[in-house]
């Protein structure tokens, strides 16, 4: 059974059962997906450079910031962790490949035809999705092109596939760890991510429920969202928000598995409070269960509602401060080295953080009654998505590139995209803080004139954010084609676990035979 | 443990890229069929090439587990795999017991202006208020609602009206009274009684099973198939009966809504448990099941036991409570 990859290039990337292809398949599509959301993304800061209409009609301008939020949540973040977690997850438990090979390539290629669907409605009579990522009914309903069909079931799909992949990582991490591999053992990265699948399994049924509600309210006259016929809207973002909170701690968690991956490599020492780390992560992802209606505090909740959901998010800092405190105490009196995984994660650490506080800000309902659905929330949670998630993506791909394929990435380089993205990614969003606690809401494309520097000043920095992103590109082709060729094992002088027990490129097939972790 | 000898990782297949093909036809084609004018040509294509993938794909898992390489290690993926489904599918009925809970125990006494629940809500809001003063004026929140917020104001408008976008039913289906013959005659109760039955044939054919007497395992199975049929018939008997006689349909406000959509997604359920018992029989019947070795069998009950508690929900929320 020692096969190794198929010399057939289209049946070894279609038909593959090989974690690592997959994941490799995950990341390459993540990345596809991530130029386009950030396309899309760069047409509307262009768009918002200066006020007044000047490129694009209003109407496209919602289409592309609902289709920006949608493939940057669905088809850049989500699959990118999902490639990681294929690729890294069986090589820290010592396992020979995911539980469930097949169903594995059945996850990854629903995707493909899921966004061809989604992003083809553009091209169609009505236009592509207008309402939002958070797509409230009745916009997405009563008020909604007919093209909205196309996109419920894009979602279904990407549930699917999502189900798909997190049933894998739980069986995977239940069934297949190398003996003495006991779960307080099992690196973070692997731990945040079977709570993360849980997390997935229990709410992707949810927005499945959501869509579902929105097609029959469309299509076949029943009055979920409606209140002329004893509906309400309002249940809408229940609904959607159940889904959703649980939602950004599925993008995060991850992130903070890789954080932790890499923190304590570049500061020699172990994780800080290692069980703590896990308790904590396990926290959150409960917690993200009874918080969802802090998204809708202006929605006319009775007080106890609203005094609920405030009191019960603001206890979510108390894990989340758990670990700040251990990545904090890892570096300290750590041998620090500032290779660029360590930089993004740092740079992760505080900007997070930053995010962090500015979600504590919200959580409080009466002082969200001005911030709501103005561009504070905008640089929130770009705060956690961009400088959380994607930073530590970005982190992940230059600390495991090496060990993919045997290659080291052009370290001046990788810092000299850091540095850009770091500086680009503040002037882009820290104005944002102002403009929203000035007044400007979101979702629109024109602005009154009193927001026009802090605007250009934050185009300014996106398009320079979107120019690091194609410097990472070619740094990632380069050192996959042309990379100085290393064998260590190891890798990092700091490096501990199994994966970098195996050599280095780690070859097609790993753990054949399982090792015994002491 | 996985080792090499243990743990079959599988060759290169193409059933997955096919199944996703035509999971992609099923989407696509299912959103060009809703929109006005559609037809359903591209769905029923890419369902049978849906179909000819899961067929395909169990008939080589099954072909996989008669050649012997199918481990204990990897049965188990197989039961963890089949346990997160059921968890997954029990979350999506939670959604719309959830919704269900929300419209009836909140979203009516605010649409009529009171507070909904006394410790948590104990003086309306202004939303509430506003409901009632200006948007749905005259309305009164029962359960079941017979009368919808639009007809109200319509009618408030125009007496004579009979044209409504959203009319009430003329009767629920909730409980019928105390008599012996009325509730002889309930349905709801008779498929209850059906589907619990046909938990405990599949029991007393999983238990026959292991004793390796497979002519009591055919036969208890076969009954057990058989419920599952008869209370999908009972089922399509309650919605032509809610149809033409009740005035009940989709599109009679919230209690259609929630009554048909909780309901049909059990029902759509009962549909497929019945199909995989129904393969679950052939098989058997066939003696591709032993004592120690019948996996497939397994899922197929677990699946209907779910669909099974599913059903207790639903029939005291929606019928007894409604």
């Amino acid at each position: 059974m020692a096969h190794g990859p198929s010399q057939n290039f289209f049946s070894r990337w279609l038909f593959s059962t090989n974690h690592k292809d997959i994941g490799t398949l995950y990341l390459w599509f993540s990345f596809a997906m991530f130029l386009l959301g950030g396309f899309f993304a760069m047409v509307i800061r262009a768009e918002l450079f200066q006020p007044g209409m000047q490129l694009i009609k209003p109407e496209f301008f919602v289409q592309m910031t609902t289709m920006h939020g949608l493939v940057m949540v669905f088809g850049a973040i989500m699959p990118a962790f999902v490639g990681l977690a294929n690729w890294m997850i069986p090589m820290m438990i010592g396992a020979p490949d995911m539980a469930l090979p097949r169903m594995n390539n059945l996850s990854f290629w629903i995707l493909p035809f899921a966004f061809t669907i989604l992003t083809s409605t553009l091209f169609m009579e009505g236009g592509g999705p207008n309402f939002g990522w958070t797509f409230y009914a009745p916009l997405s309903t009563t008020y909604a092109p007919d093209t909205v069909n196309y996109f419920i079931f894009g979602v279904h799909m990407m549930g699917a596939s999502s189900i798909m992949g997190s049933i894998n990582i739980i069986a995977t991490v239940m069934n297949m760890r190398a003996p003495g591999m006991t779960y307080m053992k099992m690196p973070l990265f692997v731990w945040t991510w079977v709570i993360t699948a849980f997390l997935l399994v229990a709410v992707m049924p949810v927005l499945a429920g959501a869509v579902t509600m929105m097609l029959m309210d469309i299509n076949f006259g029943t009055s979920f969202f409606d209140a002329a016929g004893g509906g309400d809207p309002v249940l809408f973002q229940h609904v959607f928000w159940f889904f959703g909170h649980p939602e950004v701690y599925i993008i995060i968690l991850p992130a903070f598995g890789v954080v932790s991956q890499i923190i304590p490599t570049f500061s020699r020492k172990p994780l800080f409070g290692y069980s703590s780390m896990v308790y904590a992560t396990a926290s959150i992802a409960f917690l993200s269960f009874i918080v969802w209606a802090h998204h809708m505090f202006t929605v006319g909740m009775p007080i106890a509602g609203e005094l609920y959901f405030m009191y019960a998010t603001m206890l979510i800092a108390v894990p989340t401060g758990v670990k700040v405190f251990n990545w904090i105490t890892t570096m300290y009196k750590g041998a620090l080295t500032f290779e660029t995984p360590m930089l993004f994660s740092i740079a992760f650490v505080i900007l997070f953080t930053f995010g962090g506080f500015t979600g504590m800000m919200l959580s409080i309902a009466a002082a969200d009654t001005q911030y709501h659905d103005t561009y504070f929330v905008v640089a929130h949670f770009h705060y956690v998505m961009v400088a959380g998630a994607v930073f530590s993506g970005t982190a992940a791909v230059y600390y495991w590139l090496p060990k993919w394929c045997g290659r080291m990435y052009d370290e001046t380089m990788g810092k000299v995209q850091f540095w850009i993205a770091f500086i680009a990614f503040n002037i882009t969003f820290m104005p944002q803080h102002f403009l929203g606690l000035a007044g400007m809401p979101r979702r629109y494309s024109d602005y009154g004139l009193q927001f026009t520097d802090w605007n250009m000043v934050s185009s300014i920095g996106a398009f320079l954010y979107g120019g690091a992103q194609l410097l990472f590109l070619y740094n990632v082709i380069r050192t996959i084609g042309w990379g100085k060729p290393i064998d260590d094992p190891q890798v990092w002088e700091g490096a501990e676990g199994l994966e970098w027990t195996v050599p280095t490129p780690a070859p097609f097939h790993t753990f054949s035979t399982p090792p015994v972790v002491k | 443990m996985s080792s090499e000898s243990s743990y079959y990782v599988p060759e290169q297949s193409k059933l997955p890229l096919m199944a996703a093909t035509g999971m992609g036809a099923m989407g696509y084609g299912a959103a060009s069929w809703v929109i006005d004018g559609g037809t359903s040509t591209i769905f029923l294509i890419g369902s049978l090439i849906m179909a000819a993938a899961m067929y395909k794909w169990w008939s080589l898992v099954i072909e996989e587990n008669t050649r012997g390489i199918v481990s204990d290690q990897l049965k188990h993926s197989y039961v963890l795999g089949m346990y997160w489904f059921i968890f997954s599918e029990l979350m999506f009925f939670v959604c719309f017991f959830g919704s269900l809970f929300y419209v009836r125990v909140l979203v009516g006494p605010w649409l009529d202006g009171e507070a909904a629940v006394g410790w948590f809500d104990d003086t309306a809001t202004d939303a509430a208020i506003a409901n009632a003063t200006h948007l749905w004026p005259g309305y009164d929140a029962t359960w079941p609602p017979l009368v919808t917020p639009d007809q109200v104001v319509t009618l408030a408008a125009n007496p004579d009206a009979t044209e409504f976008q959203f009319k009430g039913p003329e009767h629920a289906m909730s409980f019928p009274g105390w008599s012996f013959s009325q509730i002889l005659g309930w349905l709801p109760l008779w498929n209850t009684i059906v589907l619990l039955s046909s938990s405990g044939t599949v029991h007393v054919a999983h238990h026959a099973l292991k004793e390796g007497n497979r002519k009591k395992f055919v036969t208890w199975l076969g009954l057990t198939v058989l419920l599952g049929v008869v209370f999908l018939f009972l089922q399509a008997e309650e919605y032509i009966h809610a149809y033409q006689e009740l005035g009940l349909t989709l599109e009679s406000g919230i209690y259609g809504t929630t009554f048909f959509l909780l309901t049909g997604f059990h029902g759509a359920h009962v549909t497929l448990g019945t199909i995989m018992l129904l393969i679950a029989f052939l098989r058997g019947a066939k003696g591709q099941f032993t004592d120690k070795d019948h996996f497939g069998f397994e899922m197929a009950a677990w699946y209907w036991h779910f669909v099974d508690v599913i059903w207790i929900g639903l029939f005291l929320i929606v019928y007894v409570l409604g």
